[in-house]
Order: C-alpha cells, then structure tokens, then sequence
C-alpha cells in the first residue's frame, strides 16, 4: 500500500523515509475508512494477527467465504480425498461465467450474424481468441469435472443417508450442465454445431407420445433455424445459468446441513 | 437473590435456635476433652460425644453412626475418609506438642453448626437434577482445523493451478471454428458433442427411441435412486463390493462407448481404425 514508496532510501533518508512510510501506512490502516470496509479479522485490516479468534473472523466476517463452516474436519483438507473436483466445478462455472460475460460484449444470436461474429472475435478483438478459447475449453473440463465429482462421490459411499437428497440434486445439476454445454455448442453457427445439434435433437424427437412437441419445443420451429439459434442463446446464457445457480446453492448449502463431506473410509 | 419465604425463614430461625440450645455446652467439653498431648485414641470418644450432642452435626469425621445416615455415600469411602482423617490427626499430635490444641480448635466448629438443615445436611435440597441431562455426552468429539488457512490454501492452489492449466491449453489449442452452417451440406459423418457420443452409438444397436430416450433417461432415473436403493451404511470398500462393481461397470459402459463413438467411427458412422484412416471427431 502506502509504504512502497520508502523503501529504496539510502542511508538516513532511507530509514527517515521508511519510517515516515511506516506511520502513514498505519494511519491508513487503522482509519475510520479501512475499518468500516473490512471487518474484524479480515487479512486486509491493520494488525491483523494469526490467532484463533481471528482465523474464525476471516470465515465469518467475508461474504466469500462463509459458504464454509468456520472450521472443517480434519481429513476433509486433505486433496486426495476430494481430488477438488466439487470446488473445481463450482470455480469452472464462474469462470465460465466470467468469459462467456466477455463473449456476449461480440456476439449476437441471428443466423446472418452468429458466425461472423465469431469469426470477427477471432480476429478483431483483443484476447478474443483466447477467451473463446478457455470458454469452450473449460466447458469440456467442467463436464469431466462434474463427472468425475460424482464417481468420487460414488466411490467413497458420501451418497448415503444423511446425504441422500444431496445425491440426487447432484445428478440434476449433472444434467444441467449437460444441457448448458449442449445449448452452447449451436453458438458457433458453424457446420460443426449446427450437424451435432442436429444429432442430439433428432434423438430427442423420438420422445413417445410428444416427441415431435419436445423437438419443436427445442428448436423453436420444423428444423433447427434462426429461432432454434434465439431459443438456445437464452438458454445458455440466461435460463440454465439462472436454474443451475439456484440447484448449487441448495446443493451447497446442503452438504453443511448435511454434516459437512463425508467421513473417512 | 431471590427472597427466601416467610415460613421457611421462620423454620430456620427456630431450627437454629433449637440446635444452639443443644450444643449449648458441647464446645466446653470439647475444650476440657482436648488437653494438650492428646493423641488420636483421645480424640475418638470426644468426637463421639459430640455427635451425640448435636445430634444432626453432618461433617464429623469419626462417628459411626454418621456413616450409617449418610446412605448416598460408599461405605468403604467413608472409611477411608475417616482413617485419613485420624491418621493427619495423629500424626498432628506426635510431631507437634499443640497437636492436641489443634484438634480441639478443628473440633470447635463442628461443635457449633450454623445453617444445619434437617437429618444432618449442611445443604437445603432445592431440586433434582438427573446426572444425565448435565453429564451426558451428545457427539463424539471431531477433529477439526480451521478452514482458514487450512482449507482456503488448498483451495486457493487448486484453483491457481486449473486457471493455470486452462490458461496454458487455451493459448496453445485454438477452439474448432468450422465452415458457416449450411442445412443443405450435411458433413460426413455428422457427429454429437463427445458427451453424447455414446448414446448415438448406442443408435447404432437400438431403434432410436430406445437409444436416445429410453436408455439415457433410465440412467438417469437410476442414479437418481441409487441411495434409496443401497440402503447399507458402511462406506468402506470392502463392504461395497457389489455397489463398486455395479458403478465401475456402467462407468465403463459409457466411456467405452463414447470412445468408441469418438475414435472408432469414421464416414457414414462405419467402424474405422483411427491410426488407419484417421480421426474424425472435433471437440
């Protein structure tokens, strides 16, 4: 912060100067403005030391955080038990969120635009390449995430009672982040979303009953066409972001009423 | 404080009246009884006659009839009680020429009991609580770290190290951007998104409603069931057997699946070799 300007001194300027530093950074730390933004315990108030009272702070005082318990079982910390796979999912999605935010600055849903302005991203646009890039790439990672979650889950028993409904809220978030990946591979418009789309949603027409209503439903019209490319913008970028968001905070907030992770095998 | 009723302070008043009238000459025994010198022998029979004096005196150390009354304590605690007790006397009485004084002055007290309720007891019983409710223990005690730093750093690294990743791959893979769509082109062969694959794999063996409906959604539906089904407790491996093989099969079910939809089907979705005629599959 404020002492970054007294350190190279030489000789007694130096010492004068980084005490001078020194006082200034403590009079900012211990404002009425740095207290009022960070609460107790916080790493970024003055004087924070490493005490209990203040590793409970850090917890309970950041909106952050306190999606955790104050404290956590002790084999829950350790990584090859959890392999991370839940939170690398979770940080996938804002992630994707962050970079998809990005990509909607360029893109617009018609089918005489959609592909141009990704082409035009591709080329035009500062790091739009690269953000496309780790959109699409994470999209394909936090379906593999997701899914190795769930094995993991699987194989250490953690689907068991209390933590029943928690399981099948977990395949439902599975399935959504199916159809969000799904949703957005038609994006593109190029040959590649447009025949894998097709695909997918000829095998859902098969539906008994009301299967031709499901495909219709799906695509907005007969074959898949502008409106199909309207219908399934909404629904990448508004509709399941919105219902998956409202599924992990149940899941999430489930696996503390819960009892926390599951025990050691 | 709470205010004491008026009859139980009159009760009291009169119950300690009665009882500094009984023991009225008692501390005058004790101090002819007690002469200098006096060793634990001595002590026996004062102490006895004390407690016959005041009858309801509650912590005298060497009356047998007081052991008898105080039911809630052991026998043989009592016992032990009282040879400590005459045990420090006398050992008070041999080492020290005053010990006798001093045992006359620790009797005196006894002698004259203040606040002594009924039968004995120093306390007024107020209420019962049973020993469960205070004592009982509800959860095994866990051990716990904070999740600052403990769990944070961890998470932290983890997520570093997949923006790392990400970051690395993306700079190096470009994403497939493909030809603008045309529903008059259709590419051969059209393939689902890898995720997929396996089901339009399985439309190679089914009718179509069976592959693309039937199979995936009782997948579904049985994942969703599984912990309504597997009804046992255990979370170890060894008691999971069939559960893990049940799982591990349809894990590999699927992923055989969607490799072999990935790599091994070329034009026309016909099987192929992928180090003969190449892949033909875009992520």
């Amino acid at each position: 912060m404020a002492s970054a300007n007294g350190s190279n001194g030489s000789g007694g300027i130096g010492t004068k100067l980084r005490a001078r530093s020194k006082k200034l950074g403590e009079q900012v730390g211990n404002s009425q403005v740095m207290n009022s933004i960070f609460r107790p315990g916080s790493i970024f108030r003055h004087g924070y030391t490493d005490s209990p009272r203040n590793r409970s702070y850090v917890v309970m005082n950041s909106v952050l955080y306190h999606l955790h318990p104050v404290k956590v079982k002790r084999h829950a910390v350790k990584v090859s038990y959890t392999l991370c796979l839940g939170g690398l999912s979770f940080f996938l999605f804002i992630l994707l969120t962050v970079t998809g935010i990005f990509l909607m600055f360029f893109y617009r849903p018609t089918e005489a635009l959609a592909w141009n302005n990704i082409q035009q991203l591709e080329t035009a646009v500062w790091f739009g390449s690269m953000v496309r890039n780790m959109h699409r790439w994470g999209a394909h990672l936090m379906v593999l995430t997701v899914f190795m979650h769930m094995s993991r889950v699987f194989y250490h028993g953690a689907y068991k009672a209390p933590r029943e409904f928690n399981w099948v809220i977990g395949v439902i978030l599975l399935t959504l982040t199916l159809m969000l990946s799904f949703t957005g591979y038609l994006l593109p418009w190029d040959q590649l979303a447009l025949w894998a789309v097709t695909v997918g949603t000829n095998m859902m027409g098969y539906t008994p009953v009301f299967g031709g209503q499901v495909r219709y439903a799906l695509l907005g019209s007969k074959e898949i066409s502008g409106d199909t490319l309207l219908r399934w913008y909404t629904l990448h970028v508004l509709l399941l972001p919105f219902i998956i968001v409202i599924f992990m905070a149940v899941h999430f907030w489930r696996v503390r009423k819960d009892g926390g992770i599951s025990g050691p095998l | 404080m709470t205010e004491l009723p008026e009859h139980l302070k009159k009760r009291a008043a009169e119950r300690r009246a009665q009882l500094a009238k009984a023991s009225g000459d008692a501390p005058e025994e004790t101090a002819t009884g007690a002469t200098p010198g006096a060793t634990t022998a001595d002590e026996q029979p004062v102490a006895q006659e004390i407690s016959e004096a005041a009858a309801p005196v509650a912590a005298t150390s060497a009356s047998s009839e007081i052991t008898e009354s105080k039911g809630g304590v052991p026998s043989h605690l009592l016992e032990r009680s009282r040879k400590r007790k005459a045990a420090l006397a006398g050992g008070d009485g041999e080492e020290v020429s005053g010990g006798g004084v001093a045992t006359a002055v620790k009797a005196a007290p006894i002698a004259v009991p203040t606040g002594t309720g009924p039968d004995g007891h120093t306390q007024r019983l107020l209420t019962v609580v049973k020993s469960g409710s205070i004592q009982q223990t509800r959860g095994e005690a866990v051990d716990k770290v904070h999740t600052w730093p403990h769990l944070l750093v961890v998470e932290f690294a983890a997520t570093l190290a997949c923006s790392a990743m990400l970051l690395i791959f993306s700079a190096l893979v470009r994403a497939p951007l493909l030809g603008l769509a045309d529903v008059n082109q259709t590419p051969n062969p059209s393939k689902a998104p890898w995720y997929f694959l396996g089901l339009q794999e399985l439309l190679t063996m089914f009718h179509p409603m069976v592959a693309g409906v039937t199979i995936p959604g009782m997948g579904l539906f049985l994942l969703m069931i599984a912990p309504y089904v597997d009804k046992t407790t255990s979370n170890r491996p060894e008691d999971r057997k069939f559960a893990i093989s049940v799982f591990t099969i349809f894990l590999m079910f699927w992923a055989v699946l969607v490799i072999i939809g990935s790599f091994f089907r070329g034009p026309g979705f016909n099987f192929v070799f992928p180090w003969n005629d190449g892949i033909f599959f875009e992520l």
